[in-house]
């Protein structure tokens, strides 16, 4: 009964919830975010923002401008363009991607409204305002690509006539013989989806303060992202200033969800504004800002159908995915990889050999889309459950059991799926029947069709998925990015006993800093309370690829864990010598040294540091103690770490309304050894709930001529607590074998299928009505078309 | 998102704010408690040259009867919408619609005068000022008048309220025993504004339908009567049939605005929806 | 014309009395005059709930308040409400159940659990959820923000029926 586990171990925190050290000062109101920051002598900056999606500079006046009061500066496009050399958001291995060179600001046209155009630097945000009013800047409109299909016509405008088209990238994938397994199929299913464009809404705007000091020529810039490795060194390339003079400090942040590691124009243009003035520059975009500058994702349109044996068995999938970027990809990490994401993640979690699938990636005059959580899961996991429930339903099947017929066996690992990515270990089936268990599903379906008969619809839906996680070079660097895969880290003992930790990896509040401490704590055998963990300033901790890609535990966490074995090694040997001991017969537990088998304790760690630090006279001759290592860890095995999961939606539909109560969300997911589970269940959480906003809330919805008609926060719907449902969440572990600490990332699965459960839990609901949908979001007004009601 | 400058004055009695107004001119902007205003000044929607703070003149405060009528000063705030007791008895149509305001810290602040005479086509308050039929006390520096809520809410964000003039407080016809009301909204989240609103307020006698006003929101310029349903309820028991015609008429009551997010044939399917359901709970009300 | 104006309040027990410009807002005016930067502003116009505060006894936007308008009156911000251990428990719960993450909403999210809680008895889930409906929170989910204040909730109500009973029997 009361078995001890290995969590009883002295120092055991791996698998343990603990809470966040560092949400105290949070919860105190002493968060640091750059939006809080003062520095002497700093202006501040608000932008002209261009009016129409599309159109040539003729002319700016800004000289009214330049006599308001206190303003100290307005810039254009041709004053940064001096200092600030091009950046082009491509990656080789992404075969015939083009993209036109980007500026700070533009210098001879617009290519979205809402474009900065010319920055005016002033006293305050306020008078900085007040001068960017009276800046004139005549426009001469050009015609406007809005339209997928319309701007991949031939005789389209082209936007950037120098690519000669308006193709970002064309992708395919064809493993053979598709059409002969659809022409002899049993049965075909197919639909059109489409996915509306969504941004990520992080509750803190994007934030930056540049600080150039012409004396000592260093940068040092405080910016609200998730990667202050990759700016500084594009700070550092695109101004001709030395790596060594460029320091980017990521304090707290107010939420990034992958949109805040993109390149923006804006933040681009501080660092020069800084330059011109050597001063502080700092720019805060406002909420109106945030929706016509912050990237965007999704929007997606996809044709899809998927061939099934008579005896149920999907057969083969094949694909069209049509995605619109903007007039610009992304830089450093392009716009191309949500596509990418999209077309090879379809289907994976099935057995299925046969696929094909088409990607066109293209311009049009909307702001620029990227990587946000979840990058492409959300669609491929959509299209492929959806396509799944609809097998179930024309071979009459549960849609539990067209699933365990077709999920790859949790034994049959490792393999690869149709489009290359090679899978370690995957635990579909388990997590399934778990799932299951946790819904009661049986007696949801018999109260599903007794409230039916009393005109209540309630819908249920699953939705699989595979989640990628721990990239290698393979993501970014092997296309020419300078994106780590690596991480780094610093560990040391301070004179009293103390540890701290320098890490690559950031934190954004997912916890990071915590686990970093857990994983530490237990492999040097300390407290964790004598740990401190820092991260986010390049002039202190080593390079490293920082947090994307739901890196952070598996890579961060491996670095951490292997820089703690090398530190405790240092410490024995030094321990070794001091007490006269072989140094394989002691350990470390609670900060003291021990005995390994007897666990009998022999010395503080304390004091052995007090002797290497200010008594290393008594140390024996030729000890030289190392009690701080740097640490590398570069992931070498798969070139993913993929997770799984299932997950399941409980919702009710009024079907006179299309209003939808969403009743309860189940989540079975496995991201390997869990470090902290209080973590990781809060991580699915919200990521659940941004997959439901994109599933019934969130769209970015513009106009034929390229307006944004809804870029506010009272207009574009976010997720609030009284839509969202409890989740509840559960686990199967399957440590991947790649590292000694075998964890993987888990902060995409919850966006990951939420919205493809949800999709199949109204479609579940409108089943007696005849009705079907295949858009995201689901708005009222989309359902009640799908009912016939309007 | 900064406000433009402007300056700012705080008035302790009506006839100073209503001399401060006319001192300035046209572009002077009253203010109380500013929960639509402020947005505007911040997104330099409008940009005032001054502000006129009314929220301390203590004659815009306080609810109470008055004969018939409930007096419920301009300066009330949401929250005490929500919670004042003769509120709820005698203007049951406010306190029903009360906690679909916007949310709990918008309703702490924002006035019911500066919502009715903001007149958003899309709230509450001004819509169930029109279901009630209560009548609009405005002061100017001549006078003072009453203006029935058929005749104040004029257009998008044009009420009855001249220049130089300011909303004092709202008189409600009290309830009567044969009274039955009902209100409710659609809306996709939790305070936003409705896709669809209605209240509804009949008055039975011996079981027949002696009057009714059907007010609809978030469907036009402004609140808006369905006269049609309305007028087909008159003299009718309530029952199913009686329901039923009345939803066949209200589509023709309304007019909403082209709006590609919400079409107007959603606007009038969900008006028909909302009204068989307020309608229905009023008949269940009676059984 | 729109010159500072000279404005008195009580800002955190503490008086406060300095030249204001009218189109400054209760919130830049906490956050920049008075380095009270655990008020946030997430979107400065009345959705987002980042920049609660109260004032006179209730919980407003501080973005939607110039200043001028506070002028007399009484105002606490979450660095107040944590000085006088008004919300300790709170945030003890908020933190135990990680109830947030980048934690840029949570001083909003204290003003609104301050108040609901402020009135008698339990509040029920739904009540907790309603009540923070204006209240935006882009990383947790709003789960275990509920959970939080329902565990303070409970804990008060139970600290409450203990000191009412030891009150009587005494």
């Amino acid at each position: 009964m009361n078995a001890l586990t290995s969590l009883d171990r002295p120092n055991s925190y791996i698998g343990r919830s603990v809470p966040r050290p560092n949400a105290k000062r949070l919860l105190a109101g002493r968060g640091r975010y750059v939006t809080d920051f003062v520095l002497p002598r700093m202006l501040h900056v608000a932008y002209v923002r261009s009016p129409y999606a599309h159109a040539r500079i003729v002319s700016i006046d800004a000289q009214a401008a330049r006599e308001m009061p206190g303003v100290k500066l307005v810039a254009t496009g041709q004053d940064l363009a001096r200092l600030c050399t091009p950046w082009v958001g491509t990656m080789d291995h992404f075969k015939g991607m083009k993209s036109p060179p980007q500026l700070p600001l533009p210098v001879d046209k617009v290519v979205w409204s809402g474009q900065a155009v010319v920055a005016v630097v002033a006293d305050t945000r306020a008078l900085a305002e007040d001068a960017a009013e009276t800046v004139a800047i005549e426009f001469d409109e050009l015609p406007v690509v809005v339209d997928i299909d319309a701007a991949r016509m031939p005789g389209s405008p082209v936007i950037s006539p120098e690519l000669g088209s308006n193709l970002c990238f064309h992708g395919k994938i064809d493993t053979g013989g598709v059409d002969d397994v659809f022409a002899n199929a049993a049965h075909i299913v197919e639909e059109e989806f489409h996915f509306g464009r969504h941004t990520a809404v992080t509750m803190e705007p994007r934030a930056i303060i540049a600080d150039y000091d012409a004396s000592e020529q260093q940068l040092t810039v405080h910016h609200a992202t998730q990667t202050p490795y990759q700016f500084q060194d594009i700070y550092s390339r695109h101004y001709g200033i030395p790596e060594s003079r460029v320091r980017v400090i990521a304090p707290d942040i107010g939420g990034s969800f992958g949109m805040k590691l993109h390149m923006y124009h804006e933040d681009m243009a501080v660092v020069g504004l800084s330059i011109m003035l050597g001063r502080p520059v700092k720019y805060v975009a406002d909420r109106i800002e945030s929706f016509v500058s912050d990237i965007h994702a999704r929007d997606h349109r996809v044709r899809a159908r998927m061939a099934v044996d008579a005896d149920g068995e999907i057969l083969a999938m094949d694909v069209e995915d049509v995605t619109a970027i903007g007039a610009f990809s992304a830089y450093p990490r392009t716009s191309v990889v949500e596509g990418n994401q999209v077309y090879r993640l379809m289907g994976a979690p099935y057995t299925f050999r046969n696929y094909r699938a088409d990607l066109q990636v293209v311009f049009q005059n909307k702001v620029q889309m990227s990587q946000y959580r979840a990058v492409g899961h959300p669609i491929a996991c959509a299209v492929t459950e959806r396509l799944v429930d609809m097998i179930a339903a024309k071979t009459a099947r549960d849609v539990f059991e067209i699933r365990s017929g077709n999920l790859i066996p949790d034994d049959a690992y490792p393999c690869t799926s149709p489009t290359g990515y090679q899978f370690e270990a995957l635990s579909h089936h388990a997590c399934l029947a778990k799932l299951r268990q946790m819904m009661d599903y049986d007696r949801l379906r018999a109260e599903q069709a007794q409230l039916r008969s009393k005109g209540i619809h309630r819908g249920i839906g699953i939705a699989t998925f595979v989640e990628i996680t721990n990239p290698g070079p393979a993501f970014y660097g092997v296309g020419g990015a300078r994106i780590s895969s690596q991480d780094g880290a610093i560990i040391k003992i301070t004179p009293s006993g103390d540890v701290r930790c320098l890490i690559s990896v950031t934190e954004l509040g997912q916890g990071t800093e915590t686990i970093i401490g857990q994983i530490v704590a237990e492999h040097l055998g300390v407290d964790r309370n004598r740990i401190k963990v820092i991260t986010g300033d390049t002039e202190t901790t080593p390079h490293g690829g920082a947090t994307y890609a739901c890196r952070g535990a598996g890579i961060g966490g491996e670095t951490a864990l292997q820089a703690a074995l090398k530190l405790k090694a240092n410490v024995l040997s030094v321990a070794g010598a001091i007490l006269q001991e072989a140094s394989e017969k002691l350990d470390i537990q609670n900060g003291w040294i021990i005995d390994a088998a007897t666990m009998h304790p022999r010395v503080e760690l304390a004091e052995i540091a007090r002797i290497v630090y200010f008594r290393s006279d008594t140390l024996p001759p030729g000890t030289q103690a190392q009690l701080s290592v740097t640490h590398h860890y570069a992931p070498q095995g798969y070139p993913f770490a993929f997770t799984n999961g299932v997950q399941g939606c409980h919702l009710e539909l009024d079907v006179e309304t299309g209003l939808v109560n969403i009743l309860k969300v189940w989540v079975v997911e496995d991201c390997g050894r869990i470090i902290n589970p209080l973590l990781v269940d809060e991580q699915i959480r919200g990521g659940v709930v941004q997959g439901l906003g994109a599933a019934f809330f969130e769209e970015c919805a513009y106009g034929d001529n390229g307006q944004l008609t809804n870029g506010s926060l009272a207009d574009y719907l976010v997720p609030m607590a009284v839509e969202m449902p409890d989740i509840e969440i559960g686990h199967v572990e399957t440590p991947t074998l790649d590292t000694q600490l075998g964890a993987k990332g888990v902060g995409e699965a919850g966006t990951a299928a939420a919205s493809a459960a949800a999709l199949n839990a109204v479609n579940d609901a409108m089943a007696p009505f005849g009705g079907s949908i295949a858009q995201l979001p689901m708005t009222p007004a989309r359902i009640l078309k799908a009912l016939g009601h309007i | 998102m900064k406000a433009r400058a402007f300056s700012y004055a705080r008035p302790s009695t009506v006839m100073e704010a209503l001399e401060t107004f006319a001192d300035a001119g046209e572009d002077a902007s009253y203010v109380a408690g500013g929960q639509s205003l402020v947005p505007a000044l911040a997104l330099r929607l409008q940009a005032p040259q001054l502000l006129i703070d009314i929220a301390h003149i203590e004659a815009l405060r306080g609810v109470e009867l008055q004969g018939g009528w409930l007096r419920i000063g301009a300066l009330t705030r949401h929250c005490e919408v929500l919670t004042d007791p003769l509120i709820a008895r005698h203007a049951p149509l406010y306190h029903a619609a009360a906690p679909h305001v916007a949310h709990p810290a918008i309703r702490n602040r924002g006035t019911i005068g500066g919502s009715i005479s903001h007149s958003d086509p899309a709230s509450e308050f001004p819509a169930m000022t029109l279901a009630m039929g209560a009548e609009l006390e405005l002061v100017s520096r001549t006078g003072t008048r009453r203006v029935a809520a058929d005749d104040f809410f004029i257009d998008l964000f044009q009420t009855a309220i001249e220049p130089g003039e300011l909303l004092v407080a709202i008189h409600v016809p009290v309830i009567r025993p044969g009274h039955r009301w009902a209100f409710h909204e659609f809306a996709r989240r939790r305070g936003d504004y409705a896709l669809v609103g209605c209240g509804v307020l009949a008055e039975f006698s011996d079981g027949l339908i002696e009057q009714a006003r059907i007010v609809f929101f978030s469907v036009g310029n402004t609140p808006l009567r369905a006269r049609q349903a309305e007028q087909c309820l008159i003299g009718k028991r309530l029952d199913e049939a009686a329901v039923a015609a009345a939803q066949a008429l209200v589509g023709g009551d309304l007019d909403p605005p082209e709006d590609e997010h919400v079409p107007p044939a959603m606007k009038r399917h969900l008006a028909r929806v909302l009204l068989g359901r307020l309608l229905g709970q009023i008949m269940r009300q009676d059984s | 014309m729109s010159e500072p104006i000279n404005v008195s309040m009580t800002v955190n027990g503490s008086r406060v009395s300095c030249g204001v410009e009218p189109r400054s807002t209760l919130a830049d005016f906490l956050r920049q005059t008075l380095a009270l930067t655990g008020t946030h502003t997430g979107c400065e116009m009345g959705v987002c709930g980042a920049c609660l505060v109260v004032v006179d006894g209730r919980v407003v936007h501080s973005c939607l308040m110039f200043a001028v308008q506070a002028g007399g009156s009484v105002i606490e911000t979450v660095e107040g409400l944590t000085e006088r251990a008004a919300i300790a428990d709170l945030q003890d719960a908020f933190h135990l159940r990680n109830a947030l993450q980048c934690g840029f909403c949570t001083p909003g999210m204290l003003m609104t659990a301050y108040s609901l809680l402020s009135q008698p008895g339990i509040p029920t889930r739904d009540e907790i959820r309603d009540a923070l409906s204006g209240n935006y929170c882009r990383c947790t989910g709003y789960e275990a923000i509920v959970d939080a204040i329902e565990n303070v909730a409970r804990d008060r109500d139970a600290a409450s029926i203990a000191q009412t009973r030891e009150e009587a029997g005494a």
